[in-house]
């Protein structure tokens, strides 16, 4: 990593910046001072367009911070995994798209029952769950197939494990579900919008964010205060000094898997509420932005995760609007998942430690 | 990166079971395979291939190679050794098991309806899997656990007959099924020689092999198997080794004919496959040789693609019109360009962040050249059209055979510099840093000099591969450039083996090839892919022709 001058104050800081950088250090300046420039520029000539009224920009913000949340539902799924393996489980995008499968046929056969009319309320935490139960299954499979094998050893087995596997779910669930888009049947008390504190806001997207607030605090609950949340944090400081003092390393691994998979499932589910329509090919892009809220957040943090994918989902709801409509482009919101993935590789290269940074981050990378 | 640098002390051990446990539990397995390959739709749809003409469909030879490995795996002891009554008895339990796991199948899709959640638990299935009994009869439900039942037993005494053997029954088998499956291939060869096996004794079917010629591979084969061997262990390794070379030559006259001798459908497939070669050795000089995982290889192919497109296009987004000979290069250096471009900020990163910094600089990359903002100039998803094929010598390269001599050409001259560079002292420094960075660094390479050069070459590579897809294809379109073939070429260089040329041509023959001829087979094979990447690193790590330096280390350790 290159030495940053600490303050500008220091004397000579600059000179033995220039002193100590290589040429590759000037080129990342200039990237770093060019992309800022587009940023700056685009935003200022978006704010004076004013293309799009107050009320737009609100609404876009509701949007960004649903999407957030679904967004950091799957980033913790993401840091978990990273931060007991360092490895990054190439298939998690595929867990949640099971798990959204698992809501859909759940939901399907409570509809049958008439219980999704009669008692919605009660149906949702279970459409919810039975996407946890698929996530959390589906999660253990890859665990088993692509990482446990490979656990002591360090190679680039397991990515490529986890790349195939990603493969084998979607081409397995495309010939199992079939192409067409499919939609969660009878959640027809979604489909109307209430009054905030004066702002109009469709339901799905408050369900959506309270339930992945709820989930993430009881996530937060079990890893802080749970036994077995202790044993989590142990292993994922030393693995070896974990197994000494008598935490059994696998089943920890295991239970993490679980963990990140049901959380995936729970994305799956909330994203269906709230897109209306999942197919078997949703989970790749959606688990680049998942990684991208994780890194962003800062990997290996909890908190981070749900800080990274709120600001994630932000930018990439306000970004389109304020950014690239600077730039007079047309159809600017083709263009946002090139701000979501421009995000992400910017803080791999400038930030690998995120927002809420660990100091090792560009180490374990 | 080697495959066995132990970082933890911590190991995971299997718990033991008792053996029936196990002989239970590996025909169970054999059984959610072969459910999870007919709820997949693969079992209708390969049921239409005929391996031997009215007599073996490819699902199949599918069901039966599940339910006999199920025998042959619980067939072995603990040791690996196989011994007597043990042989019979799981092998008989273990396939009994799988076929009982399809009955059940069979039983439950014919009392619920399941086709609202599973698409491919059609009538056909049934009927399918019925095997011409009739359908929800006794005999259905039973004659599937007792020929899995007969196949495990089978199974199982595969495993405990001398190695001898059952290499030459693997080899004969092996024989047919290539015969059986590409029909085609092996048709329109014999339609272009000389008419030689007289008009009334036919070898194939319309399908597949007929019966009796299917015999007859089965026994050939074996006989082969065996006779070589015995040749080979009398003969001394010197001449071994001559022979092995005349092995090479051999598949390369092969290579070099092949379009001449078959049909315009296998040129062209063998141009897919020398493209993807082209690709593949791009990528292993960043993978195999330098270990940076890039999955946003299609990136510089695109560059490659659209440079052509945008010199040699005679439609109205064209910069130019020049010859396709002078855009190659154009096209090689300006992805060469884009992989430095690229390469300067990325390479500091390392491993799985590697491999997901360039997968959003590739995606990136495609959202751009698919958007409505640089339509203008690249057309969106319309693409550019009418790009004028290659011309040579006032010829012009337009049959699939022209083309696949120049992707050829350009192959081996990439080949050639490939070989070069891996035994040059770049070379060198990049599996130095390879193994370890640090240590390399140490050593004195720099590593941002040699990652970047790994990169650009590769890119390199990767622009002139797309060059030639313009040229051949005559249109681009941005659904062209899609993730899925980064992880193609991926995929290729895994099976193959990681830094190893001959493991490039030997994995887009088996990756790119296989599949496009075998058409039941498009359906499933980012599928098989998937599959291929997860038992390859399970099996055989090292790929199916490793790198010689990988070889040695093994031979080592």
């Amino acid at each position: 990593m290159s030495e940053v001058p600490r303050s500008a104050t220091e004397p000579g800081a600059f000179s033995e910046w220039l002193r100590r950088s290589t040429w590759v250090d000037h080129v990342l300046l200039a990237i770093r001072i060019s992309v800022a420039a587009l940023v700056l520029v685009g935003l200022a000539g978006g704010l004076t367009a004013g293309t799009y009224s107050a009320a737009d920009f609100v609404s876009f913000t509701m949007f960004g911070l649903t999407i957030g949340s679904i967004y950091a539902l799957i980033a913790l799924g993401y840091t978990m995994v990273y931060g007991i393996l360092r490895m990054i489980n190439f298939a998690h995008g595929d867990v949640m798209m099971i798990g959204s499968f698992a809501g859909l046929f759940a939901a399907g056969a409570l509809n049958d029952a008439g219980l999704l009319n009669a008692l919605p309320l009660l149906a949702l935490p279970l459409v919810l769950a039975a996407g946890m139960a698929g996530g959390a299954t589906m999660s253990l499979i890859i665990e088993r197939i692509a990482y446990r094998p490979f656990l002591h050893v360090r190679s680039l087995a397991p990515l490529i494990c986890a790349i195939g596997m990603s493969f084998v779910l979607q081409y397995a669930a495309r010939g199992l579900f079939g192409t067409r888009n499919r939609a969660y049947p009878g959640f027809g008390w979604m489909e109307g919008t209430v009054s905030l504190f004066g702002l109009i806001v469709p339901i799905p997207q408050i369900v959506a964010f309270i339930a992945a607030l709820i989930v993430l605090a009881g996530l937060l609950a079990l890893v802080k205060l749970s036994p077995l949340g202790k044993a989590m944090r142990a292993v994922a400081e030393d693995r070896d000094a974990a197994a000494l003092v008598g935490i059994n390393v696998g089943a920890v691994i295991v239970a993490t898997f679980a963990i990140g998979g049901a959380m995936a499932g729970v994305a799956g589910v909330l994203y269906a509420l709230v897109f209306k329509q999942i197919t078997v090919f949703m989970g790749f892009a959606l688990g680049v932005k998942g990684f991208a809220a994780a890194i962003l957040g800062g990997i290996g943090n909890l908190g981070g995760a749900l800080l990274g994918g709120l600001v994630l989902g932000l930018a990439e709801a306000l970004g389109p609007a304020l950014v690239l409509e600077g730039f007079g482009l047309p159809a600017p919101y083709q263009l946002k998942d090139v701000i979501g993935y421009g995000m992400l590789v910017m803080i791999l290269i400038f930030r690998p430690q995120g927002l809420l940074g660990e100091r090792l981050a560009s180490k374990r990378a | 990166m080697s495959f066995n640098a132990v970082t933890s002390s911590f190991k995971v051990t299997r718990r033991r079971k008792t053996p029936l446990a196990e002989t239970l539990q590996v025909g169970a397995l054999a059984g959610f395979a072969a459910i999870g390959f007919a709820l997949i739709g693969a079992y209708v749809a390969m049921d239409k291939r005929h391996v031997v003409e009215d007599t073996l469909t490819l699902s199949q030879i599918a069901f039966a190679l599940m339910a006999i490995a199920a025998g042959y795996v619980a067939g072995r002891d603990r040791q690996g050794r196989p011994s007597g009554t043990r042989v019979v008895v799981h092998g008989a339990v273990a396939g009994l098991t799988a076929g009982l796991c399809v009955s059940a199948l069979v039983l439950l899709m014919g009392s619920v309806s399941l086709r609202a959640t599973l698409v491919a638990a059609s009538p056909m299935l049934i009927k399918a899997l019925s095997l011409g009994a009739p359908i929800g009869s006794l005999q259905a439900l039973v004659q599937l656990p007792a020929l899995g039942a007969l196949l495990g037993v089978i199974g199982g005494l595969f495993a405990a007959m001398p190695s001898r053997y059952r290499r030459a029954l693997t080899y004969g088998f092996a024989f047919v099924l290539i015969a059986g499956l590409f029909r085609d291939v092996f048709v329109s060869v014999l339609d272009n020689l000389p008419d030689l096996n007289g008009p009334d004794w036919e070898v194939f079917g319309p399908g597949g092999l007929n019966r009796g010629s299917a015999l007859l591979l089965l026994v050939g084969g074996a006989l082969f198997c065996l006779v070589r061997d015995r040749w080979n262990a009398q003969i001394d390794p010197a001449r071994r080794a001559r022979s092995s070379k005349a092995g090479l030559a051999l598949l390369l006259v092969g290579v070099l004919v092949l379009p001449l001798v078959t049909n315009d459908f296998v040129a062209q497939v063998a141009m897919l496959v020398a493209l993807y070669m082209l690709m593949g050795m791009g990528l292993n000089i960043e993978l195999g040789l330098a270990g940076l995982v890039d999955l946003g290889f299609v990136a510089f192919f695109a560059v490659g693609a659209y440079t052509v497109a945008l010199m040699c296009s005679s439609g109205p987004l064209a910069v130019a019109d020049v010859s396709f000979w002078v855009a190659l290069p154009v096209a090689v250096v300006l992805a060469a360009g884009a992989g430095m471009l690229f390469g300067l900020p990325v390479l500091r990163v390392r491993g799985d962040y590697l491999a997901m910094a360039t997968l959003g600089l590739g995606e990136i990359i495609r959202v751009l050249v698919l958007s409505d903002a640089l339509a203008p100039y690249l057309g969106g998803s319309q693409g550019i059209i009418e790009i004028d094929h290659p011309r040579i010598f006032g010829v012009s390269l337009q049959s699939p055979a022209a083309l696949y001599y120049l992707a050829l050409a350009l192959a081996g001259v990439v080949a050639f510099i490939s070989w070069r560079l891996q035994h040059a002292r770049i070379g060198r420094a990049w599996l130095a840093m390879r193994e370890d960075e640090d240590v390399a660094q140490a050593l004195g390479i720099d590593p941002v000099a040699s990652k970047l050069l790994a990169y650009t070459i590769g890119a390199a590579f990767a622009g002139a591969a797309g060059a030639v897809f313009a040229a051949l294809v005559g249109s681009v379109y941005p659904h062209s450039f899609q993730l899925l073939v980064s992880i193609n070429v991926l995929a290729i260089l895994v099976i193959g083996g990681l830094g190893s040329l001959p493991g490039v041509l030997v994995g887009a023959i088996v990756l790119i090839g296989l599949p496009e001829l075998l058409r039941e087979f498009g359906e499933f094979r980012y599928l098989f892919y998937g599959i291929a990447l997860v038992a390859m690193m399970h099996v055989r790590a090292e790929g199916l022709w490793p790198a010689t330096t990988q070889t040695q280390e093994n031979a080592r350790a």
